[in-house]
């Protein structure tokens, strides 16, 4: 006989309880759902990647329509459920649907705690809860206007890493003098507070709110010392409240959550309460992994086990901030009976700290490199006598024991019942056994059998470790991506061994890897061929024919096998002399077509072939050189006429931009370079959407990279600013190169960027002025080599082969007879 | 079949080509990197790129206007594509190229 089973709230509890109770009961319950948000369970964790814009929402669903249609549920979307009658047994949503039930599960989830401050029901004052929060802030983040989220803690701090990603000018105000105070001791939140800081977000700690500002709408917020910070956004993200209200007006007992027993039952035994709106030992939850064990304590006792009960346990804390790590467990307050254990290596950005009671490990904060986390807090769990390897404890596992290991062995050596996921409370041993027992391979078959690094994510190299200890050299995520079906090597490691193993020709690239055919292909070899003279620009010899047609003709080839010609027109600045010459040439060969391009120049198309050299020899008469509009190379420099003319300009933008041409010309680069320089913020260059652009401003030149209006639109992201021309050549040079040196063939500026992490590159070439003088010093060597203008070259004679067919001796007189 | 002289080898670089106008039309003449001679109509069955320009690997070629791979040895467009170019019949003669051309090509003329 099934029993009527009722669940209130659709969150990630009760959907882990389902699955469990699924698993071990399936068909003993008649399962109804009401949803007061009208979607199906997503993981709400991963709300600030999708905010971050690094994942879309249907990416984090975790149960779509189809599986409860399959599992016989009845799910009411954007019902709340307004009463409880429980002598009835009966619940009623607030569209009039009512249901008997046997069995009541309330996971009604937590409430975002509101300031209780004037103002804060202002339109643009918004929470961080759902996807309707996220959906508003994206909505706002589309003005890139200025943001202040108040509230330093965990979820303030990714609101405020996300808004910032998308290009809003971000402040985050705290209470307290440190962020993170709950979770990090004070000298980690200050490290947190500099790292934050380093990402262009402003944080104001020891802020007290006072009250929002705004008539009609939000315009800024005021502390109590009278500070007012403008904003057209405010984020509260001061903490959370079980939401109790419904099961108070039922009369259940509830004190801060609604109280349960161990087995999540509340004080009527047929109604069951789990996830942050419950209190359980006294204690309400608001991190994944607890409340994932509420639901698995709550469906054994619903599939009739009543052996299984709830225990606390520390959770460790994480921030889901790309390029920022940190990792705490347990307690860390000061004590007479406490000791600590304390590494700093400031110029890495690394802080250790860990706690000790009676040579026990109780708490752990790591920040910069964490690692270790999960050695320390098993160290916790185990209760592990520390004294034998006190000297080296803060060094981590891999210093245990000896020599330092590699990393795999590290993990090797963890027990199988040593916690890997904390979300979901997977341990080793699950997660070893099932790759063995299911015959695993990829790390999604992983997450979609342990589960394991499907919440989070952040244990995810620790999965990819086990699968590698587990699978041995079976398992290789380099063999996901190879470059092409030549090889099993990806593009890193290509790039990584040309130069380790000093490989200086294509044919000893193909040898010493392994090319598995015997000339390569369309795909490597251009790859190969850039990379070679990206790594040897005096000792390679350029591979013409590993280079794609445009670049081995200098032109682009056009469909019906003509080409299109773009002379360089420095900075876009052309004269009488120049546009004259242009027009004899469009009249000598009869070119059919003349356009303005995009990049402030003129493109001749339909040109054939065999005149390409004579065409060219007119340019270079009035003194013309190639435009490279067919190269992975730069392209353009467009600019605006800044000072020279304009009212608004600040610096000399056309100048500065025919410097930047007149240095970088010729360079190749992995993908097309296009870059701009705007006089004033106005921005008529375009420059914010531009691989590499600059915004002249009154104090100097605000650097500006990884933008993008093509296949895909992204405004730039800023790299810093410099007081002089000089110095944003500097700058701009050394990141040319960095990215020359760095990036796969083919990728763009800002997809290398998003993979590397636009605070590692801020770091080498504008904070680490000995690695930026490097870079700088590597361009300016391989541009001797490199600044030869293709077209004068050919004019002269070489590859004469390339523009004139073969003739078919004595053709003439066959056709004749 | 008629054979018609159009040069050496060392006229076309190796993995590269030239063209020949014949009275049929423009046809690509290849040169490996082992130094085998292909010939074949210098057209895509795509979209009509002009295969001499292609990058030559193995003995294929890679159209430049959308990356098809077509086989040197059979005119086959090669992986998931399918099509096919006219192959023409190549003679080597010390390093001499000849191409064949059908005699009742030229009758018909």
């Amino acid at each position: 006989m099934t029993e009527k089973l009722v669940i209130v709230g659709n969150g990630m509890a009760p959907g882990r309880m389902l699955e469990h109770l699924l698993e071990a009961a399936p068909g003993h319950h008649d399962i109804t759902i009401f949803n007061a948000e009208s979607r199906v369970n997503y993981d709400r964790i991963m709300l600030s990647p999708v905010l971050s814009g690094e994942k879309s929402f249907e990416e984090i669903v975790i149960h779509g329509d189809g599986w409860y249609e399959r599992h016989g549920i009845a799910l009411w979307k954007g019902h709340r459920i307004i009463a409880i009658d429980r002598d009835a047994r009966t619940v009623t949503s607030d569209h009039g649907v009512s249901e008997r039930f046997d069995r009541l599960v309330i996971a009604t989830g937590s409430v975002p705690f509101i300031i209780p401050v004037p103002g804060n029901d202002l339109p643009g004052v918004l929470t961080y809860r759902d996807l309707d929060d996220v959906n508003a802030m994206l909505l706002a983040a589309q003005a890139r206007a200025k943001a202040v989220v108040i509230g330093g803690g965990l979820l303030g701090l990714e609101a405020a890493a996300g808004l910032n990603e998308r290009g809003m000018d971000v402040t985050v105000l705290h209470v307290m003098p440190t962020l993170m105070e709950r979770q990090l001791d004070p000298a980690a939140g200050h490290l947190l507070q500099a790292a934050i800081a380093a990402r262009g977000i402003k944080v104001i700690t020891k802020a007290n709110t006072k009250a929002i500002i705004g008539n009609g709408k939000v315009e800024g917020v005021e502390l109590a010392d009278g500070t007012i910070i403008p904003a057209s956004l405010v984020v509260m993200a001061v903490g959370i409240r079980p939401n109790v209200a419904l099961a108070k007006e039922a009369g259940l007992t509830v004190n801060r959550g609604i109280v349960v027993d161990d087995r999540m039952v509340t004080s009527d035994p047929s109604i069951l309460a789990l996830g942050e709106c419950a209190e359980v030992g006294g204690r309400v939850y608001g991190l994944v992994a607890p409340l994932y064990e509420m639901a698995r304590v709550a469906a054994a006792g619903l599939a009739g086990d009543g052996s299984r009960a709830f225990v606390h346990s520390d959770t460790p804390t994480k921030l889901k901030v790309t390029g920022i790590d940190l990792y705490s467990v347990g307690d860390f307050a000061d004590g007479d009976d406490r000791e600590e254990i304390v590494l700093r290596d400031a110029s890495a950005g690394v802080y250790k700290r860990v706690i000790l009671q009676d040579n026990r490990v109780i708490g752990t904060v790591l920040f910069g490199e964490t690692a270790d986390g999960a050695w320390f807090n098993d160290l916790t769990r185990r209760k592990t006598d520390i004294s034998e390897m006190r000297d080296t404890l803060i060094f981590g596992q891999s210093f245990q024991g000896g020599a330092k290991q590699d990393p795999l062995a590290a993990v090797a050596a963890l027990p199988d019942d040593a916690e890997i996921c904390g979300c979901n409370g997977v341990c080793k041993g699950k997660i070893t056994g099932t790759i063995t027992a299911k015959g695993l391979t990829s790390l999604d078959e992983v997450r979609a059998h342990t589960k394991a690094s499907a919440s989070c994510g952040s244990c995810t190299g620790l999965v990819e470790q086990l699968m590698k200890v587990t699978l041995g050299d079976a398992y290789n995520p380099a063999a996901v991506q190879p470059m092409c079906p030549c090889t099993h090597f990806g593009h890193d490691d290509v790039r990584r061994l040309i130069r380790a193993k000093g490989l200086k020709t294509i044919p000893a690239v193909m040898q010493v890897l392994e090319w598995k055919t015997s000339c390569g292909c369309a795909k490597c070899r251009p790859a190969l061929n850039y990379y070679l003279v990206a790594d040897w620009p005096d000792e390679y010899a350029d591979d013409y024919q590993s280079r794609f047609v445009n670049e081995r003709v200098h032109a682009n080839i056009q469909k019906d096998g003509t080409y299109s010609v773009v002379p360089r027109m420095w900075g876009g600045m052309t004269s009488a002399k120049e546009l004259r010459a242009i027009a004899d040439v469009v009249d000598k060969f009869a070119i059919p077509a003349v356009k303005v391009t995009g990049g402030q120049r003129i493109d001749m198309l339909g040109i054939r072939k065999e005149d390409l050299p004579a065409v060219w020899a007119d340019l270079g008469e009035a003194g013309f050189v190639s435009g490279h509009a067919y190269a992975k190379g730069l392209r353009t420099v467009k600019t605006c006429v800044g000072t020279d003319w304009c009212r608004f300009g600040t610096q000399d933008s056309t100048g500065l931009g025919i410097r930047i041409e007149k240095f970088m010309w010729g360079s190749w680069t992995p993908a097309k370079v296009k870059m701009a320089v705007s006089g004033c913020p106005r921005n008529c260059a375009e420059a914010t959407c531009k691989d590499v652009g600059i915004i002249c401003v009154d104090s100097g030149y605000e650097i500006h990279f990884a933008g993008a209006a093509g296949l895909d639109i992204k405004g730039t992201e800023v790299l810093g600013q410099v007081r002089s021309e000089d110095e944003a050549i500097e700058v701009i040079v050394a990141l040319v190169q960095m990215y020359r040196e760095q990036a796969r063939y083919l990728e763009r500026i800002y997809k290398w960027a998003k993979r590397v992490g636009v605070a590692e590159i801020r770091r080498q070439v504008l904070d680490d002025v000995e690695r930026r003088a490097r870079y700088f010093d590597a361009f300016v060597f391989s541009q001797r080599f490199a600044q030869v203008d293709p077209w004068s070259e050919r004019v002269s004679g070489k590859d004469k082969h390339e523009f004139r067919p073969l003739e078919l001796a004595g053709l003439g007189a066959v056709v004749e007879s | 079949m008629d054979w018609f002289d159009i040069g050496t080898i060392d006229d076309i670089p190796a993995r590269g080509a030239r063209c020949v106008t014949t009275p049929e039309g423009r046809i690509g003449v290849f040169r490996t990197a082992d130094d085998q001679i292909f010939a074949i109509e210098d057209h895509c069955p795509h979209k009509g790129g002009p295969l001499s320009q292609g990058i030559v690997h193995g003995a294929s070629v890679t159209c430049p206007l959308h990356n098809w791979v077509i086989s040197l040895e059979t005119g086959m467009a090669e992986g998931a594509d399918s099509g096919t170019v006219r192959t023409i019949a190549v003679r080597l003669d010390g390093r001499r190229i000849a191409i064949g051309r059908e005699s009742h090509l030229l009758a018909a003329e």
